[in-house]
This record gives C-alpha cells, sequence and structure tokens, in this order.
C-alpha cells in the first residue's frame, strides 16, 4: 500500500491527538497547535535529511493554508505556489492540496488545479483519523504526486524552468 | 473635436441599445410564458401540467398540486444535479435552491443539460436562466460557492433551513456532489438540521452509480459507514489509471437523475415506497437495493443525537392495504415450488454490505492502525500558537 521510504518518513512526523475541526472553536486552537507542531517536526526532519522540500504557513485561524513546495529534477530546481483550505469536515475529511499554476496542465487534477491522489490515499487516512494531519496529506498526498506527475510535465514541456527568464 | 465626441456618444448609445437585446434574449423574458396560478388538469395543448396532472386522475398521485408549495435544495449542478433540477422544474416544483461553485467548461459538454454558449457562466446562474425559460412558475435561488469551506458553510446552514416557499426549512436536500468532502458536509449539515436528503452519485469510471434516502437517526448516515460502492465487476487490475482523475457519461448520469429525482418525487407526494439505497451496475445492469441501519458508534455527534430521538418515538404502524397473502394456486398437488438459483458473487477483498454492494474500505476495529510508538507523541504545552506560527516562518 504505502512503500518502504514513505512509510519511514511518515513514521517520523508525529502523530496528532486532538479530534477537532475549524468549527469546533474551543479545540480547534490545540489541533491547530499539533499541526504547526508536527509541520515545523517534518519540515527539520526534512532539512537533516537534505530532502528540504515545501514550506507551509496559513492566516491566523489556521483555515487557509498556503505556501511552496519545489521539485529537482535534472539537477534543476522547480518551484510551485500551494495553497488549499481546511474543509468544516477535517479531520475526517483530508484536505485537498491545490497546485493553482498547474491547473488544466495535467489530467491528474481536478478543478482549480487540487491534485488527484491514488486510491490508496483516502482509506489510509479515513483509518487514521485524527492522527494524520497536515505534513501527512502532504507526504502521502503531495510528495508522491509531485515525484510522478513533475517529471512528466517537464518531459512534455508543459512546465519549463523559471531561471532563464 | 466635439464632432467626434457626438460621433462616439452615438455609437456607446447603439452598443447599449444592442447590449440591452441580447441582454433580453439570454433571459428569455421575451419569449417565455406567463405564470400560472393554479395547475390546471384540462387537456389541451397550451397546458404545461395537464399530463403531469393526469396522475392524479388516473389515481397515481393522490394531491399533485401539493408539488407547488414544495422545495428542493440542490446541491452541486453538474452532470447529475443540473438534469435533476431539470426533471424538477418540468415537474413544477415550487421551488428550487441551487448550491455550486464551479463555471461552465467545454469538458462538461459530454453531459446533459448545459450548452455550449454557456462556457464561463457560473453553473447556478446558467442553470437558473435555463430554467426559468422551462418553468416560469419555479421560484429559484442560486448560491455559487463551495459549501465545505469555513466561510460559507454557516450560510449554508442557514439556507437550508430558511429557504422554503414559506420562509422554513426546506422539504428535501439532493446531494448532487462529485467528491468525498462534499457529501460529508451535508451530511453534517442535515444531521445537525435534522433533515432528510438524498445522496446520489456515478463512479469515477462511470460504469456504475447510487443513489441512498438519509434520513437522520433512522438510516445510515454518511459518515457511520465508509462510503459504499457499487461493484462493476472489473478487474481492478485491467482498469487503467494513467492520466486521467475521471470518467464520465451522460448515459449513467441521466440514469442516476432518474433513479433521484423518481425517488425524490415518491417521497414528496407520497406514492409508491421509496427506496433506501438504490446502486446501478452498468455492466451487467443489475440493481442492488438494501437498508442500513445507523451505527451506534457513529462519529458525528448529531447522528447519535438523533438516533436516540428516534429510539425514543412512538413508531407509527404503517398499515399496508388490502394486500393479504394468499397463494396463487389453492392447491400444489405435486409440491412445486420456485428455488432462487442465482449465485451471489463474491468479492473477497472489500466487506460486502449487500449483493453487489461493498464498502470502499474497512476501518480498523481498534484505533491503532498506524503503529509508530510513542517517541512521536506530540506535546503542546510548551508554546503558543503564535510562536509555532512565526517559527514555521522563519524555518
Amino acid at each position: 500500500m504505502v512503500d518502504e521510504s514513505t512509510r519511514k518518513t511518515l513514521s517520523s512526523i508525529p502523530l496528532l491527538k486532538t479530534k477537532a475541526g475549524p468549527r469546533d472553536s474551543n479545540l480547534w486552537g490545540q489541533r491547530l497547535k499539533e499541526e504547526y507542531l508536527s509541520l515545523i517536526k517534518y519540515v527539520e526532519n526534512n532539512k537533516n535529511a537534505d530532502n528540504d522540500w515545501f514550506r507551509l504557513q496559513s492566516n491566523e485561524q489556521g483555515t487557509k493554508w498556503f505556501g511552496k513546495c519545489w521539485y529537482v529534477h535534472n539537477l534543476l530546481k522547480y518551484e510551485f505556489e500551494i495553497e488549499f483550505d481546511i474543509p468544516i469536515t477535517y479531520p475526517t475529511t483530508a484536505p485537498e492540496i491545490a497546485l493553482p499554476e498547474l491547473d488544466g496542465k495535467t489530467a491528474k487534477m481536478y478543478r482549480g488545479g487540487k491534485i488527484c491522489l491514488t486510491d490508496h490515499f483516502k482509506p489510509l487516512w479515513a483509518r487514521n483519523v485524527p492522527k494524520f494531519g497536515i505534513g501527512h496529506a502532504m507526504a502521502l498526498g503531495l510528495g508522491p504526486w509531485l515525484a510522478v506527475e513533475i517529471p512528466e510535465l517537464i518531459e512534455k514541456g508543459v512546465v519549463k524552468h523559471k531561471s532563464n527568464t | 473635436m466635439s464632432e467626434n465626441m457626438e460621433e462616439l456618444f452615438e455609437r456607446i448609445k447603439a452598443l447599449e441599445n444592442e447590449l440591452a437585446e441580447e441582454k433580453r434574449k439570454n433571459e428569455g423574458s421575451a419569449q417565455t410564458r406567463a405564470k400560472i396560478k393554479h395547475m390546471s388538469s384540462e387537456v389541451v395543448d397550451t397546458n404545461p401540467y395537464s399530463r403531469l396532472l393526469a396522475l392524479q386522475r388516473m389515481g397515481i398521485v393522490q394531491n399533485y398540486e401539493r408539488i407547488r408549495k414544495m422545495t428542493v435544495a440542490v446541491v452541486g449542478v453538474g452532470g447529475v444535479g443540473s438534469v435533476t433540477a431539470e426533471m424538477l422544474t418540468r415537474c413544477g416544483i415550487g421551488k428550487l435552491v441551487l448550491f455550486d461553485y464551479d463555471k461552465v467548461e467545454l469538458a462538461n459538454m459530454n453531459r446533459l443539460f448545459f450548452q455550449p454558449h454557456q462556457v464561463g457562466q457560473t453553473k447556478v446562474e446558467a442553470a437558473a436562466i435555463t430554467l426559468r425559460f422551462i418553468n416560469p412558475d419555479v421560484e429559484i435561488d442560486t448560491h455559487n460557492y463551495n459549501i465545505t469551506s469555513v466561510d460559507h458553510f454557516d450560510h449554508f446552514m442557514n439556507t437550508i433551513n430558511t429557504s422554503s416557499i414559506n420562509g422554513g426549512r426546506v422539504d428535501l436536500v439532493l446531494s448532487c456532489v462529485d467528491n468525498f468532502e462534499a457529501r460529508m458536509a451535508i451530511n453534517t449539515a442535515c444531521n445537525e438540521l435534522n433533515q432528510k436528503w438524498f445522496e446520489s452519485g456515478v463512479s469515477e469510471n462511470a460504469v456504475s452509480g447510487h443513489i441512498q434516502f438519509l434520513v437522520p437517526g433512522e438510516t445510515a448516515c454518511f459518515a457511520c459507514v465508509p462510503p459504499l460502492v457499487v461493484a462493476a465487476n472489473i478487474d481492478e487490475k485491467t482498469l487503467k489509471r494513467d492520466g486521467v482523475c475521471a470518467a464520465s457519461l451522460p448515459t449513467t448520469m441521466g440514469i442516476v437523475a432518474g433513479f433521484l429525482v423518481q425517488n425524490a418525487l415518491k417521497y414528496l407526494l407520497e406514492f409508491g415506497t421509496v427506496t433506501p439505497y438504490l446502486g446501478y451496475n452498468a455492466m451487467q445492469d443489475f440493481f442492488p437495493t438494501m437498508r442500513l441501519k445507523p451505527n451506534v458508534n457513529c462519529d458525528d455527534k448529531f447522528c447519535r443525537l438523533r438516533q436516540s430521538e428516534y429510539v425514543a418515538k412512538p413508531k407509527i404502524e404503517k398499515c399496508e392495504e388490502c394486500v393479504e397473502e394468499k397463494p396463487l394456486h389453492e392447491d400444489n398437488e405435486w409440491g412445486i415450488c420456485l428455488v432462487d438459483e442465482t449465485v451471489p458473487e463474491e468479492y473477497e477483498t472489500k466487506k460486502s454490505v449487500a449483493p453487489g454492494i461493498s464498502q470502499a474500505y474497512e476501518l480498523p476495529d481498534q484505533d491503532i492502525d498506524f503503529d509508530i510508538g510513542a517517541e512521536a507523541d506530540i506535546d503542546t504545552n510548551e508554546q503558543s500558537l503564535e510562536e509555532l506560527m512565526s517559527k514555521m516562518k522563519s524555518i
């Protein structure tokens, strides 16, 4: 279901405890702290493993997230803007991560640039509510998606390196 | 100079007139008929309701005109929702409340209802214009937003609660959305509001679909069990997913919309039996049905509340009218009987709920699935959220 390296990455992302979404006004603050702690640890892990590949931040309420992710292909770094909302049904349903600038450039996206996840993602997420958070969605969702899609989009010439412009 | 200006003014005026003319055409107000106060059963070419009122004459429906007092919310105005809205409009529903945040695209043209000239318009607005033209008696409200977002969910709930013709709660919610998140959001709202609703869906491979009637507390809610899938009897290994997210067919969507509205009408106008779950497998033309009880341990607290309310409520005994069980033949000298020879097919990996219907995945019995030990546990006591946010920004 999940390959060994992903499993290893996942196991180093701290699990969350609080089952609360943005409508649970009392507990959401606690959940949000857990999200940030988990994400900070994940990014630090990535940096230590020389595999730093994204940054994220949120609005004050923690309901809108935005940031950047990078993908290195043939020694060139490609950067993309990330954005997603926390749905009111979170954490029962995972956030739908979007790369708006790639909208319309690949069939493996839903409208608005939301990435198309594998058949395994949703069952795995559902089995791990409320322990999985945004970091897990990045590791299980966006990470593998970039690894499959970006090289192909570069080969096709749909995605071009920005440094020369 | 002033001559130039005058010419320009005239040109502007001409263009404004042209624009007004086009707008008028778009609204269809020029060609549309006047509103009709009461549905007439008179059979004449000019009566749009004669064939519907015939249902009453034939004894299928007791009082068809009740439909004009009824309000239905349609969430998602895509391949299924737009056809659903059109069917209800043609049936003379009192009011429709449409929700969708999407725009019409050329990629939608393999489905019914929308037309190429509407590309770029919001789906709710484009739909409202067409529907008002088809039947000006129907009142139509439109809401162009994503119901799962924090900014809009409260408005969505409030709209469901106050948008009926007389300012009360709508009579029925029809879910015609295409994703799990939106279905869960509708489920959350309907459990809180104690609102009956129908869920509908077409699989991503376009060859199966389903409708489900959800009565909070009485039937399983959408969060009670993992999503159900109608077996398409396709080997997963031969199903190619390369390069695409979803396929769609106007046929499957039209069929599902038909089932959905048929059961909505049966519920609203009280005729026939409303099917609690109806699946459609297009590959074999197989239509499984079943009933699902709510899960006492459902994650949704309002579902559990509605369940306890339902248990406490005295049950209405349904009287079966004059359906006496009589043997087809008085005597059966040779003891002949019919034997069901259909072999139930087995689906090994997924938990089967009823023949031909299984859960999309199984949930763990205990809450341990991804066992990674206590070291990764989180301690949030030390830092404030602000500190954490700025730490994240500065890494």
